[in-house]
Protein backbone atom coordinates (compact mmCIF):
# COMPACT_ATOMS: atom_id res chain seq x y z
CA UNK A 1 0.00 0.00 0.00
CA UNK A 2 1.32 3.41 -1.00
CA UNK A 3 0.33 6.63 1.21
CA UNK A 4 -0.57 9.95 -0.36
CA UNK A 5 -2.14 12.81 0.64
CA UNK A 6 -4.53 14.54 -1.34
CA UNK A 7 -4.50 18.59 -1.34
CA UNK A 8 -7.62 20.59 -2.18
CA UNK A 9 -7.75 24.14 -2.45
CA UNK A 10 -10.48 26.41 -3.41
CA UNK A 11 -9.84 27.58 -7.09
CA UNK A 12 -8.07 31.31 -7.19
CA UNK A 13 -10.59 33.80 -8.07
CA UNK A 14 -13.40 32.18 -6.02
CA UNK A 15 -14.04 33.67 -2.67
CA UNK A 16 -13.23 31.73 -0.41
CA UNK A 17 -15.24 33.38 3.25
CA UNK A 18 -12.91 30.90 5.67
CA UNK A 19 -10.38 32.27 4.89
CA UNK A 20 -11.21 35.72 5.18
CA UNK A 21 -12.53 35.17 8.35
CA UNK A 22 -9.40 33.62 9.03
CA UNK A 23 -7.31 36.35 8.33
CA UNK A 24 -9.39 39.46 9.94
CA UNK A 25 -9.04 37.38 13.23
CA UNK A 26 -4.93 37.36 12.91
CA UNK A 27 -4.34 41.37 13.83
CA UNK A 28 -6.55 40.83 17.22
CA UNK A 29 -3.53 37.77 17.91
CA UNK A 30 -0.81 40.32 17.61
CA UNK A 31 0.02 38.75 13.61
CA UNK A 32 0.72 41.45 11.38
CA UNK A 33 1.49 41.28 7.90
CA UNK A 34 0.06 37.85 7.15
CA UNK A 35 -2.65 38.30 3.61
CA UNK A 36 -4.25 35.94 1.54
CA UNK A 37 -5.16 33.00 3.47
CA UNK A 38 -6.86 30.28 1.88
CA UNK A 39 -8.59 27.09 3.92
CA UNK A 40 -8.82 23.79 1.91
CA UNK A 41 -8.57 20.02 3.01
CA UNK A 42 -6.24 17.51 2.90
CA UNK A 43 -6.97 13.60 2.61
CA UNK A 44 -4.72 11.28 4.03
CA UNK A 45 -5.18 7.52 2.21
CA UNK A 46 -3.58 4.51 1.51
CA UNK A 47 -3.91 3.13 -1.64
CA UNK A 48 -2.78 -0.24 -4.18
CA UNK A 49 -2.56 1.60 -7.21
CA UNK A 50 -1.35 5.47 -6.73
CA UNK A 51 -2.69 5.34 -10.19
CA UNK A 52 -6.46 5.69 -9.95
CA UNK A 53 -6.00 8.64 -7.47
CA UNK A 54 -6.33 11.57 -10.24
CA UNK A 55 -9.82 9.78 -11.08
CA UNK A 56 -10.69 9.44 -7.41
CA UNK A 57 -10.28 13.18 -7.46
CA UNK A 58 -11.85 14.01 -10.16
CA UNK A 59 -14.92 12.01 -9.23
CA UNK A 60 -15.65 12.77 -5.51
CA UNK A 61 -12.34 14.24 -3.54
CA UNK A 62 -12.47 17.69 -5.52
CA UNK A 63 -14.70 19.19 -7.37
CA UNK A 64 -13.12 20.25 -10.32
CA UNK A 65 -15.72 23.39 -10.67
CA UNK A 66 -14.62 25.08 -8.10
CA UNK A 67 -11.59 23.15 -6.31
CA UNK A 68 -7.55 22.33 -7.58
CA UNK A 69 -5.88 19.35 -6.21
CA UNK A 70 -2.18 17.79 -5.80
CA UNK A 71 -1.63 14.32 -5.32
CA UNK A 72 1.46 13.54 -2.79
CA UNK A 73 2.36 10.19 -2.85
CA UNK A 74 4.90 9.77 0.34
CA UNK B 1 -49.35 11.99 -11.47
CA UNK B 2 -46.71 9.88 -9.27
CA UNK B 3 -43.86 11.43 -7.23
CA UNK B 4 -40.98 9.71 -5.46
CA UNK B 5 -39.05 11.86 -2.91
CA UNK B 6 -36.15 10.11 -2.11
CA UNK B 7 -34.23 9.72 1.23
CA UNK B 8 -31.24 9.98 2.36
CA UNK B 9 -29.57 9.49 5.79
CA UNK B 10 -29.41 12.81 6.94
CA UNK B 11 -32.20 13.82 4.87
CA UNK B 12 -34.85 16.06 7.07
CA UNK B 13 -36.87 17.84 4.89
CA UNK B 14 -38.59 14.61 2.92
CA UNK B 15 -41.66 14.61 5.03
CA UNK B 16 -42.94 18.02 4.09
CA UNK B 17 -41.70 17.14 0.07
CA UNK B 18 -43.62 14.69 0.39
CA UNK B 19 -46.81 16.72 1.56
CA UNK B 20 -46.51 19.41 -1.05
CA UNK B 21 -46.13 16.08 -3.89
CA UNK B 22 -49.46 14.61 -1.99
CA UNK B 23 -51.23 17.88 -2.78
CA UNK B 24 -50.53 17.51 -6.48
CA UNK B 25 -51.20 13.96 -6.90
CA UNK B 26 -49.75 10.84 -5.40
CA UNK B 27 -46.41 10.50 -3.46
CA UNK B 28 -43.72 7.89 -2.04
CA UNK B 29 -40.79 7.96 -0.40
CA UNK B 30 -37.92 6.22 -1.98
CA UNK B 31 -34.79 5.09 0.18
CA UNK B 32 -31.32 5.81 -1.32
CA UNK B 33 -30.37 2.44 -1.73
CA UNK B 34 -32.92 1.70 -3.37
CA UNK B 35 -32.08 1.12 -7.57
CA UNK B 36 -35.91 1.42 -8.52
CA UNK B 37 -37.97 4.41 -8.52
CA UNK B 38 -41.01 1.85 -9.01
CA UNK B 39 -42.43 3.62 -11.63
CA UNK B 40 -42.72 7.07 -10.49
CA UNK B 41 -43.67 9.77 -12.90
CA UNK B 42 -41.05 12.46 -11.24
CA UNK B 43 -38.50 12.89 -8.23
CA UNK B 44 -38.09 14.78 -5.93
CA UNK B 45 -34.55 15.44 -3.81
CA UNK B 46 -35.22 16.99 -0.81
CA UNK B 47 -33.35 19.05 1.53
CA UNK B 48 -31.12 18.42 4.52
CA UNK B 49 -28.04 17.05 5.27
CA UNK B 50 -27.37 13.76 3.19
CA UNK B 51 -24.25 11.91 4.60
CA UNK B 52 -23.95 14.66 6.85
CA UNK B 53 -22.76 16.87 4.19
CA UNK B 54 -18.88 15.51 4.09
CA UNK B 55 -16.23 16.11 2.33
CA UNK B 56 -18.79 18.80 0.34
CA UNK B 57 -22.55 19.17 0.42
CA UNK B 58 -23.89 16.68 -2.03
CA UNK B 59 -20.61 15.01 -2.82
CA UNK B 60 -21.39 11.49 -1.49
CA UNK B 61 -25.60 11.14 -2.06
CA UNK B 62 -24.94 11.02 -5.43
CA UNK B 63 -23.38 7.95 -5.36
CA UNK B 64 -26.41 6.02 -4.19
CA UNK B 65 -28.33 3.62 -6.15
CA UNK B 66 -31.46 6.11 -6.61
CA UNK B 67 -29.16 8.48 -8.36
CA UNK B 68 -28.25 6.27 -11.21
CA UNK B 69 -31.97 5.70 -11.38
CA UNK B 70 -32.54 9.40 -10.84
CA UNK B 71 -30.12 10.39 -13.61
CA UNK B 72 -31.87 7.69 -15.79
CA UNK B 73 -35.15 9.71 -15.30
CA UNK B 74 -33.37 13.24 -16.44
CA UNK B 75 -31.98 11.77 -19.40
CA UNK B 76 -35.46 10.21 -20.94
CA UNK B 77 -37.21 13.79 -20.03
CA UNK B 78 -38.81 13.22 -16.66
CA UNK B 79 -38.95 16.15 -13.79
CA UNK B 80 -36.60 16.45 -11.03
CA UNK B 81 -36.52 18.56 -8.78
CA UNK B 82 -33.69 19.48 -6.08
CA UNK B 83 -34.50 21.30 -3.16
CA UNK B 84 -31.44 23.03 -1.28
CA UNK B 85 -29.53 19.76 -0.52
CA UNK B 86 -31.10 18.26 -3.49
CA UNK B 87 -29.87 21.34 -5.60
CA UNK B 88 -26.17 20.57 -4.28
CA UNK B 89 -26.76 16.86 -4.79
CA UNK B 90 -27.98 17.55 -8.57
CA UNK B 91 -24.95 19.77 -9.35
CA UNK B 92 -22.55 17.32 -8.14
CA UNK B 93 -23.80 14.62 -10.25
CA UNK B 94 -22.98 16.52 -12.83
CA UNK B 95 -27.07 17.19 -13.41
CA UNK B 96 -27.08 20.78 -13.10
CA UNK B 97 -24.49 23.09 -13.78
CA UNK B 98 -22.51 24.74 -11.32
CA UNK B 99 -21.91 24.23 -7.58
CA UNK B 100 -23.00 26.11 -4.29
CA UNK B 101 -20.54 27.58 -2.02
CA UNK B 102 -20.68 28.40 2.14
CA UNK B 103 -22.36 31.76 2.29
CA UNK B 104 -20.97 34.95 1.78
CA UNK B 105 -21.70 35.73 5.59
CA UNK B 106 -20.20 32.26 6.65
CA UNK B 107 -23.57 32.66 8.86
CA UNK B 108 -26.40 30.10 8.58
CA UNK B 109 -29.66 31.98 7.01
CA UNK B 110 -33.07 31.08 7.81
CA UNK B 111 -35.44 33.66 6.42
CA UNK B 112 -38.84 34.25 4.06
CA UNK B 113 -37.99 35.96 0.79
CA UNK B 114 -39.12 36.33 -2.45
CA UNK B 115 -37.72 35.17 -6.02
CA UNK B 116 -38.14 36.48 -8.99
CA UNK B 117 -39.27 34.12 -12.00
CA UNK B 118 -36.88 34.24 -14.79
CA UNK B 119 -36.32 31.52 -17.11
CA UNK B 120 -36.80 31.47 -20.97
CA UNK B 121 -36.95 33.95 -22.97
CA UNK B 122 -39.03 32.94 -25.30
CA UNK B 123 -41.70 30.39 -24.92
CA UNK B 124 -40.40 28.19 -27.35
CA UNK B 125 -38.88 25.27 -24.91
CA UNK B 126 -41.35 23.35 -22.47
CA UNK B 127 -39.54 24.70 -18.81
CA UNK B 128 -40.24 23.36 -15.51
CA UNK B 129 -40.31 27.25 -14.05
CA UNK B 130 -42.79 28.19 -16.87
CA UNK B 131 -45.01 30.48 -14.89
CA UNK B 132 -44.99 34.24 -15.98
CA UNK B 133 -41.32 35.66 -16.04
CA UNK B 134 -40.91 38.71 -13.36
CA UNK B 135 -43.93 37.26 -11.38
CA UNK B 136 -42.74 37.35 -7.55
CA UNK B 137 -42.60 34.09 -5.45
CA UNK B 138 -42.62 33.91 -1.55
CA UNK B 139 -40.64 31.30 -0.30
CA UNK B 140 -38.39 30.81 2.79
CA UNK B 141 -34.57 29.62 2.51
CA UNK B 142 -32.44 28.12 5.19
CA UNK B 143 -29.15 27.07 4.49
CA UNK B 144 -25.26 27.18 5.17
CA UNK B 145 -24.02 26.74 1.83
CA UNK B 146 -26.26 28.41 -0.61
CA UNK B 147 -23.89 30.45 -2.77
CA UNK B 148 -24.31 29.56 -6.22
CA UNK B 149 -21.27 29.56 -8.20
CA UNK B 150 -20.66 28.96 -12.15
CA UNK B 151 -17.62 30.66 -13.94
CA UNK B 152 -18.33 33.78 -15.91
CA UNK B 153 -18.54 32.30 -19.41
CA UNK B 154 -21.05 29.58 -17.99
CA UNK B 155 -23.25 31.95 -16.26
CA UNK B 156 -23.42 34.14 -19.62
CA UNK B 157 -24.49 30.15 -20.95
CA UNK B 158 -27.17 29.86 -18.69
CA UNK B 159 -28.66 33.35 -18.91
CA UNK B 160 -28.97 32.97 -23.05
CA UNK B 161 -30.12 29.57 -22.87
CA UNK B 162 -32.73 30.58 -19.64
CA UNK B 163 -31.31 28.04 -17.80
CA UNK B 164 -31.58 30.81 -14.57
CA UNK B 165 -34.69 29.92 -13.79
CA UNK B 166 -35.49 31.77 -10.24
CA UNK B 167 -33.33 34.98 -9.01
CA UNK B 168 -33.47 36.19 -5.28
CA UNK B 169 -34.99 39.44 -5.56
CA UNK B 170 -32.74 42.73 -5.59
CA UNK B 171 -31.82 43.25 -2.57
CA UNK B 172 -32.53 40.02 -1.00
CA UNK B 173 -29.52 38.20 -1.87
CA UNK B 174 -28.86 35.81 1.27
CA UNK B 175 -25.94 34.23 0.10
CA UNK B 176 -23.82 35.61 -2.40
CA UNK B 177 -25.20 34.35 -4.85
CA UNK B 178 -23.79 35.21 -8.59
CA UNK B 179 -26.27 37.48 -10.56
CA UNK B 180 -28.28 36.80 -7.78
CA UNK B 181 -29.37 32.99 -8.75
CA UNK B 182 -31.37 31.22 -6.79
CA UNK B 183 -32.41 28.04 -8.85
CA UNK B 184 -31.32 26.75 -12.50
CA UNK B 185 -32.83 23.91 -14.67
CA UNK B 186 -30.38 21.67 -16.99
CA UNK B 187 -30.43 22.54 -20.46
CA UNK B 188 -33.48 20.76 -21.67
CA UNK B 189 -35.32 22.47 -18.90
CA UNK B 190 -37.05 19.35 -17.02
CA UNK B 191 -34.38 19.07 -14.01
CA UNK B 192 -34.43 21.86 -11.92
CA UNK B 193 -32.60 22.59 -8.40
CA UNK B 194 -33.18 25.82 -6.28
CA UNK B 195 -32.14 26.89 -2.70
CA UNK B 196 -35.35 27.86 -1.55
CA UNK B 197 -37.72 25.20 0.16
CA UNK B 198 -41.14 25.64 -2.06
CA UNK B 199 -41.97 22.75 0.20
CA UNK B 200 -42.25 24.64 3.03
CA UNK B 201 -44.48 27.17 1.34
CA UNK B 202 -47.72 25.31 0.21
CA UNK B 203 -50.35 25.75 3.22
CA UNK B 204 -51.83 29.10 4.53
CA UNK B 205 -50.79 28.09 7.69
CA UNK B 206 -47.11 28.76 7.22
CA UNK B 207 -47.91 32.12 5.43
CA UNK B 208 -47.18 31.70 1.52
CA UNK B 209 -48.27 28.82 -0.73
CA UNK B 210 -46.30 29.93 -3.96
CA UNK B 211 -44.50 27.22 -3.28
CA UNK B 212 -46.98 24.70 -4.92
CA UNK B 213 -46.77 27.09 -7.91
CA UNK B 214 -42.93 25.28 -8.44
CA UNK B 215 -44.43 21.73 -8.39
CA UNK B 216 -47.36 22.81 -10.35
CA UNK B 217 -44.69 23.62 -12.97
CA UNK B 218 -42.63 20.48 -12.18
CA UNK B 219 -45.94 18.93 -13.05
CA UNK B 220 -46.79 20.31 -16.13
CA UNK B 221 -43.30 18.94 -17.68
CA UNK B 222 -44.28 15.21 -16.51
CA UNK B 223 -47.54 16.00 -18.66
Amino acid sequence: MAKARVLIRPKEGILDPQGKAVERALPALGFEGIEHVRVGRMVELEAEDPEQLAELCEKLLANPLIEDYEIQTL
Amino acid sequence: MIWGVLQFPGSCDERDALHACSLMGEARLIWHESRDLGGVDGVVVPGGFSYGDYLRAGAIARFSPAMEAVAELAAAGGPVLGICNGFQVLCEAGLLPGALLLNESMRFICRQLDLVVDGPKSGARGDISAHRRGDRLSIPAKHGEGRYYAPEEMLDRLEANGQVAYRYAPGQNPNGSARDIAGVTNEAGNVLGLMPHPEHAVDPLTGSTDGLRIFEAMARVAA
